[in-house]
């Protein structure tokens, strides 16, 4: 023996391994998720309490007021719910196929602006009747060019889109600004009163209902688009594997191309119904931040139309609640709300640690032969 | 003109901050979308500090540069380099989607530091701070418009290019260096070579974090002078930054002249004189240049100038 | 004299998730400037139970001793603090650094860092052993030959003692090979231990002093080189007597089906992938294309099916159609009337058609459409159909009939997280005109092919990542086999599979050449290449060096050919 071997663990083996799981059954999962979520909600009530000094458990029963404590409060929710299922619809496409469209708040920003220059110059001059298809089309077509504008490039050159569809974020917003200080006579007024024209008719009485019906149904719709259609199927290809998409012969620029179109229209679509149905104004910050907030719920969904009802709902169900929690704790600033939905993300997403790996102490192992299999 | 090129050289240490704190770790190969909330989070910690300090004294003409300088230093760095611990816990020991974490750590960074500067931060004596953060040498002044453009700046502008010269020495000249690429390059290499693969990416992230948050405190303090809106500037300096990697090809030393051009850009709109409207539409410029950047570097090409192998990959050393 | 003990393994069992037992109670010892080959099938175990040795995975039961000492070999790290070293198949290299960068990597804690010194001293320790390389050179520039021996100076820089070397022979010339062993050789009169991870047999009874036999992740017995022979090793390593004889059936009625002319290829660094080069395939028989790895071979046939742009040369397919009727390929009304203009159609009475009637006036689209739905039409002439500048698809809407199977099986011929069925239908999902994807006769196809080449899994719906490299490339050859073919290429076919499931994919080869088929199949055993294939085409550094006959050829002249030389004899 030429060396002395010094190394003082050497005869114990480690304290803590890792170990790839096979598939989780799905309870299992849900399980995973439910204590995550209730983590997290717990931390945040704590944090709030701390800078408040106010009974943690009171933030629980202020989200629940704030988010489903009137009927206009579900509304709401429920109105809210619809717009980020319609982001997260838009994006659903992209993201399955690995296309990193970040650029959710610039598609929406631009279908808005385009609408609202419909109804701000047209407004008046043609009958609603004519303006609201104009302003549909219009809308549509920004939000496809804001989408397809990266994707012809990520097509022949390969270009980096997350950072392509970003940049495109802020020259939305320029866009925007630069509108607005043409309508305000540069910069006399403060904001663009709300236009009454090309306003979208209530639905049975309610100005919630057709918002909900669209997006809802078309979540239902990019179900079966992903899952049944020739189209989905090429996009699940390109998205897993490009190269075998090319042996194949799918045209993978082609389809990355068609895909963008669609994803930024969806998003343009949604721009509409903020230009329309809801605001009637356009802002710089119109897209609520849900170009990002979606592709939370897309990726918590895994991919999935039908599941990302339920993740747009109880990111809604968070943000609207946290209305009530701020007011009932006395913060005077909004962006409490993001930092509890931060906290939410972050212990969701390490949950696919422990979907994905196993965790083995060194005597839990040894307990663990006497005992059979035992898992979580 | 004097003015332009003082103008662009502070915001060119914004980017150059971010920038060379996204090198870092892209260079362990994590790709950190979470760098923008980052940088306003080393906002939120500096501007601690600085409120701390200037708290602490009877009246805010008795503040000492250097320790209020140290002190929001410190406390930049740590802040930035605790939401930087969270991307690092989260992508590399639990081994999440980096993407995903980034962008949630941006939405957690920036909500946060609006809340902290709004509601928690005392911000009354920012102004007289701001001022004394950003002195420039004393005899800048009297060397004319040259000297005004190379040594009238506040120590901050002077730390950002030490530190990415420095990086790029690290980098390049030194064992560490070479590892650190190496862990970016190919972890199973490093790993089989008896290299730390986690503690290096560990450490390179919180080094990233906290070089990155230094640039948000920066714009706060010294070229705003302690004023404060939201944190939505800062946000998208953090993309612009990120962007800035790409274009001075994972080089620090480079991303000195990338950030000097990025900051031209950005401050284009103040020099020309235009109405307001105009305005608007240069001052999407920046954007547009990075758009323009990112196409024509993905056009040609070349070995050299690829991202490290393994950027945004999870490492499990018993994967099949 | 009795060689001192350095290793011994201690009843060592490690598992893969719940199911797959990957060592199972492993007892072996390791002796002092020895040469011992770790023998077994793909998929026994043996390189899961060095991985333990050089600390990549950790045994679940079992003590590894060290030199009489029990030890904890948690990482590579560790292993080196041991004195162990391992080179693993898929080299762990930084491509973007030098050698000696790479060499250095992860030693000299607390020194100086000096590149320059370091070099001194592997320049120094090259000489000892008698290796060649460029110091300076990148790694993405070297060859695979180079790069392995990067990775041995790598180990001994680090003073190791012990040298596992994962199937160091696998992507080498016999020419490279000896100069290995030469080297290997050196080390073990040096004092060194030396274990090579293999299921060669002829390098086994070569280079090794004794041999240690694993089978199913058990370890069956440790023999004395010397008192043992082939066919003994093979029975331990198999468990029961297989024929290592494969079926090959003369050629019948060879005729020309593809015709591959002066193709040139340039690659992404501007350097010529594939150079002018030029072979013909003929059905009914096996063409094998033979080369070190990496000389062309993927791209060759990437390109033949369309995957690659081409600087010159042609791709010619022949389509046996000679007195046959058309068809209506997917969508070309076009291409009939293009083969209708080149006078390559006639009615059943022999007059020529040409689209026109008596009068010279052209017929009616409808017309047309009817004569060749009624079997009307027939070619006077094989089809030839020009390849070259089209895509998988175009090609496929021509009417040729490709398959291939490309070596990256999850990468490129296969989706990994998509299920049995979903793989299945990848080449037929097109098939009709509504925008829906039909699963119902993929699902039959799948579970044919579950049924046929006994692929073992849990159902159709599993997603094909989750199943074992031999039951994935049973689906893709399955799949491949399943759309009829004219012509079937396969790259490196049998790669990683057990000898059973290389067996099944040999036989379907062969199968598919009685049944008239052009098979070009891309090997990298030359043994195997020997045994099945009826012509042997030799490429070198994207050139051709040369064909020979399968049933005459010496492997030393294909070894030969392999480096760069021409053929001596164009005997093919």
């Amino acid at each position: 023996m030429k060396k002395q071997i010094e190394h003082e663990h050497a005869k114990k083996e480690p304290l803590i391994r890792l170990v790839k799981r096979d598939a989780l059954p799905t309870w299992k999962i849900i399980l995973i998720y439910a204590i995550a979520i209730l983590g997290s909600l717990l931390l945040s009530s704590v944090i709030c309490s701390l800078f408040s000094s106010k009974n943690p458990l009171k933030f629980f029963s202020a989200l629940f007021i704030g988010a489903i404590g009137s009927s206009r409060n579900i509304w709401i929710l429920l109105q809210d719910t619809a717009l980020l299922l319609g982001v997260a619809v838009a994006l659903v496409p992209a993201f399955k196929m690995k296309f990193w469209n970040l650029g959710g708040n610039g598609q929406i920003l631009v279908g808005s602006l385009a609408a609202i220059s419909c109804m701000y110059y047209l407004g008046g001059k043609i009958s609603d009747a004519l303006l609201i298809p104009l302003m549909t089309i219009a809308s549509i077509l920004a939000g496809a060019i804001w989408g397809v504008l990266p994707a012809i490039f990520k097509a022949f050159f390969d270009t980096n889109e997350s950072l392509f569809t970003l940049m495109l974020n802020y020259i939305a917003t320029g866009l925007v600004t630069m509108f607005l200080m043409i309508w305000l006579e540069g910069g006399k007024k403060t904001s663009l009163e709300p236009i009454a024209y090309g306003n979208f008719p209530e639905l049975f009485g309610s100005k919630y209902l057709l918002t909900i019906l669209v997006f809802f149904a078309l979540a239902a719709l990019m179900y079966v688009y992903l899952k049944y259609t020739k189209h989905g199927y090429e996009i699940s290809v390109v998205g897993d594997s490009p190269n075998t998409a090319k042996y194949i012969g799918i045209d993978v620029k082609r389809v990355i191309i068609r895909t963008m179109i669609i994803s930024g229209a969806l998003a343009g679509l949604v721009g509409l119904f903020l230009a329309g149905n809801i605001d009637h104004t356009i802002r710089m910050d119109s897209a609520r931040n849900m170009g990002f907030t979606a592709i939370m719920a897309t990726w918590l969904a895994a991919f999935n139309p039908l599941v990302m009802m339920g993740t747009c709902l109880f990111i809604i169900f968070i943000s609207r609640g946290m209305v009530m929690v701020r007011a009932d704790f006395g913060f005077t600033n909004d962006s409490i709300a993001n930092i509890v939905i931060g906290l939410v993300y972050f212990c969701v997403i390490a949950c696919s640690f422990f979907i994905t790996y196993r965790v083995v102490f060194r005597k839990a192992e040894k307990a663990e032969k006497t005992k059979g299999e035992k898992t979580v | 003109m004097t003015h332009f090129f003082v103008a662009a050289i502070s915001i060119a240490t914004v980017l150059l901050y971010g920038c060379v704190g996204e090198i870092i770790t892209e260079k362990a190969g994590h790709l950190n979308l979470g760098i923008p909330g980052i940088m306003c989070m080393g906002t939120a910690g500096g501007c601690l500090g600085v409120s701390l300090y200037m708290g602490s004294l009877s009246s805010p003409e008795n503040a000492s540069w250097i320790l209020l300088v140290l002190i929001s230093l410190l406390f930049s760095v740590i802040f930035a380099a605790l939401l930087g611990g969270i991307y690092a816990l989260l992508t590399v020991t639990l081994r999440c989607n980096q993407n995903i974490t980034g962008l949630a750590i941006t939405i957690f960074g920036s909500g946060a530091t609006n809340f902290l500067m709004h509601s928690f931060i005392d911000r009354t004596h920012f102004e007289a701070a701001g001022k004394i953060v950003s002195a420039s040498l004393p005899f800048a002044d009297r060397l004319g418009g040259f000297g005004r453009v190379v040594f009238g700046h506040g120590v901050f502008v002077y730390i950002a290019i030490v530190v990415a010269i420095a990086c790029a020495f690290v980098l390049n000249k030194t064992r560490v260096g070479l590892h650190l690429r190496a862990v970016g390059e190919s972890p199973a290499t490093a790993d089989a070579a008896g290299i730390n693969v986690v503690l290096y990416k560990y450490v390179a992230i919180l080094v990233g974090s906290a070089i990155a948050g230094l640039g948000g405190f920066y714009y706060i303090m010294d070229y705003i002078k302690g004023s404060w809106e939201n944190a939505g500037t800062i946000e998208a300096f953090g993309w612009l930054a990120i962007a800035l990697v790409i274009f001075v090809l994972w080089k620090p030393n480079l991303a000195v002249l990338g950030a000097l051009l990025f900051g031209a850009c950005f401050i284009m709109y103040a020099i020309v004189n235009i109405t307001p409207t105009q305005k608007e539409i240069i001052k999407m410029l920046p954007y547009v240049v990075t758009i323009v950047v990112l196409v024509l570097t993905s056009i040609r090409k070349k070995r050299e100038h690829q991202p490290p192998a393994s950027l945004g990959l999870s490492y499990f050393r018993e994967d099949r | 004299m009795e060689k001192q003990t350095v290793i011994e393994f201690r009843n060592i069992t490690k598992r893969f998730g719940t199911s797959v037992i990957a060592n199972n109670n492993v007892s072996m010892d390791v002796k002092r400037g020895e040469i011992l080959s770790v023998l077994g099938e793909n998929g026994c175990g043996k390189t899961t139970l060095m991985n333990m040795l050089a600390g990549i995975y950790y045994p679940d039961e079992g003590q590894i001793i060290i030199h009489g000492e029990e030890a904890s070999i948690r990482s590579p790290k560790d292993a080196f603090r041991y004195n162990i070293g391992m080179i693993h198949q898929h080299f762990k290299l930084v491509d973007v650094f030098t050698a000696t960068e790479n060499i250095v990597l992860g030693t000299g804690k607390g020194e100086k860092y000096d590149l320059k010194e370091a070099k001194t001293r592997i320049t120094a320790m090259s000489e000892k052993y008698g290796f060649h390389i460029d110091l300076d050179k990148k790694i993405h520039e070297m060859s695979v030959s180079e790069k392995q021996t990067v990775e041995i100076i790598k180990v001994l820089y680090r003073g190791a003692d012990v040298l596992i070397l994962d199937e160091p022979t696998a992507v080498l010339t016999p020419q490279e090979i000896k100069k290995l062993f030469a080297v290997l050789r050196a080390m073990r009169d040096d004092g060194k231990s030396v274990l090579i991870i293999t299921h060669k047999l002829n390098e086994v009874m070569e280079i090794s002093d004794r041999v240690a036999v694993l089978r199913k992740g058990e370890h069956v017995k440790t023999v004395n080189t010397a008192e043992t022979n082939e066919k003994e090793l093979a029975d331990m390593m198999v468990g029961q007597k297989v024929t290592l004889n494969i079926d090959r059936p003369m050629p019948e009625n060879p005729e020309l089906r593809l015709n591959v002319e002066g193709i040139t290829m340039v690659g992404n660094e501007g350097n010529f992938v594939l150079d002018n080069v030029s072979f013909d395939a003929y059905s009914g028989e096996i063409l094998g294309i033979a080369g070190i790895a990496g000389s062309g071979q993927r791209e060759l046939l990437e390109a033949v099916a369309g995957l690659h742009h081409l600087q010159n040369g042609s791709v010619t397919y022949i389509n046996p159609k000679k007195d046959k009727p058309i068809t209506f390929y997917h969508k070309s009304f076009e291409r009939v009337m293009e083969l209708a203009s080149e006078g390559m159609l006639r009615y059943a009475d022999g007059k020529d058609f040409t689209g026109k009637d008596a009068d010279g006036r052209a017929l009616p689209k409808k017309a047309i459409r009817a004569l060749v739905e009624a079997g009307e039409i027939f070619f006077k002439e094989d089809e030839i159909i020009n390849l070259r500048e089209k895509t998988p698809l175009q090609i496929r809407e021509l009417g040729v009939r490709f398959s291939f199977v490309p070596e990256d099986r999850l990468g490129m011929g296969l989706v990994g997280n998509m299920d049995i069925i979903d793989n299945v239908m990848l080449r037929s999902y097109r098939r009709g005109k509504s925008v829906f994807v039909d699963r119902k006769s993929p699902e039959e196809l799948a579970n044919e092919i579950i049924k046929n080449l006994q692929v073992v899994t849990p159902g159709t719906h599993t997603p094909v990542r989750r199943l074992s490299g031999g039951n994935v490339q049973k689906v893709l050859v399955g799949r491949e086999i399943a759309a009829g073919p004219k012509v079937l290429m396969a790259a490196y076919p049998v790669r990683g599979l057990d000898i059973n499931s290389s067996y099944t994919i040999y036989n379907l080869l062969t199968e598919q050449k009685k049944n008239g088929v052009a098979v070009v199949f891309v090997g990298e055993d030359l043994d195997v290449l020997l045994a099945l294939c009826d012509r042997i085409m030799v490429i070198a550094g994207g050139k051709v060096m040369g064909t020979v006959d399968a049933r005459t050829a010496k492997k030393e002249e294909i070894g030969l050919m392999m480096m760069g030389a021409a053929a001596q004899s164009e005997n093919a």
